[in-house]
């Protein structure tokens, strides 16, 4: 399901700036040992032109360095799928994240 | 002293040792020293250099080299535990440090690494990604490419 809270709008506002051929910000706190309500683990499907040529590491780099201002202060944890418009077409598929361990007992703190 | 428990995953056996670092040796400039004279560092905060030096050891002294929340036998996170898997079904061996235990190397590495998450997968020094790249890498075959190609398994 998309979220619509304030930290998922932010997200998706700044990755439009890549252009996205599909974009889907996926609010997974709920999966996670964290205050109901919360956003501060993520999901971002993100296909964009943006990303032909570049490596994985680059892709998540380019996504990471547009969220920086929410990675420092709001997300805790960020899945990315980032595909080109081709690979999208080949494969469309959406993995699911990991069960939730419990984490650390500071569970404020970044992952 | 730093002293940092390294957990070690060969063949299947899950053993500890300790990486010893001792404190940096101070070094004097010349006053009138050029700045393009100086190491070139990281963008490093002051006072966490000490750290980042522990770091860049244990990534050049462990071939593969994982941070991670928890400990491979028992993982505290379900992006750790997912990378652990992944390592473990390839049959690599790897060292891992728990950084729920140690703070200062947990905010360290995200520096070093200029990576905001955990779990944070080097090898041979070179920083390969998280819990996504190494998920993704490992389907299209990538990741038990480039551990044969580093004669790192067979």
């Amino acid at each position: 399901m998309t979220a619509a809270g304030r930290v998922s709008i932010s997200i998706r506002n700044k990755l439009s700036a890549l252009n996205p051929l599909f974009l889907d910000v996926i609010n997974e706190s709920h999966k996670h040992n964290v205050p109901e309500g919360s956003e501060s683990h993520f999901k971002v499907v993100i296909v964009s032109a943006a990303f032909e040529g570049q490596n994985h590491l680059a892709r998540h780099r380019l996504v990471n360095g547009i969220l920086q201002e929410e990675l420092k202060n709001d997300i805790h944890a960020l899945s990315i799928l980032a595909k080109t418009p081709e690979q999208w077409e080949e494969n469309s598929t959406v993995t699911k994240s990991p069960p939730c361990l419990g984490g650390s007992k500071e569970s404020s703190d970044k992952e | 002293m730093f002293l940092t428990p390294i957990s070690r995953i060969s063949r299947g056996i899950s053993c500890v040792r300790h990486s010893v670092i001792r404190n940096a040796v101070s070094r004097s400039f010349c006053s009138d020293s050029h700045d393009d004279f100086k190491p070139k560092r990281k963008n490093i905060p002051e006072g966490m250099e000490e750290v980042s030096d522990l770091i860049d050891r244990q990534v050049k002294e462990n071939q593969v080299m994982l941070y991670m929340k928890g400990t491979p036998s028992q993982p505290q996170c379900g992006f750790s535990l997912q990378t652990v898997r992944i390592l473990n079904a390839i049959g690599v061996d790897f060292s891992s440090v728990n950084v729920l235990e140690y703070p200062a190397i947990r905010e360290g590495i995200k520096l070093y690494s200029d990576w905001p998450t955990i779990p944070q997968l080097y090898v041979n020094g070179e920083f390969i990604g998280g819990c996504d790249i190494v998920t993704t890498m490992f389907k299209e075959g990538e990741l038990e490419k480039m551990f044969k190609d580093a004669k790192l398994i067979e």
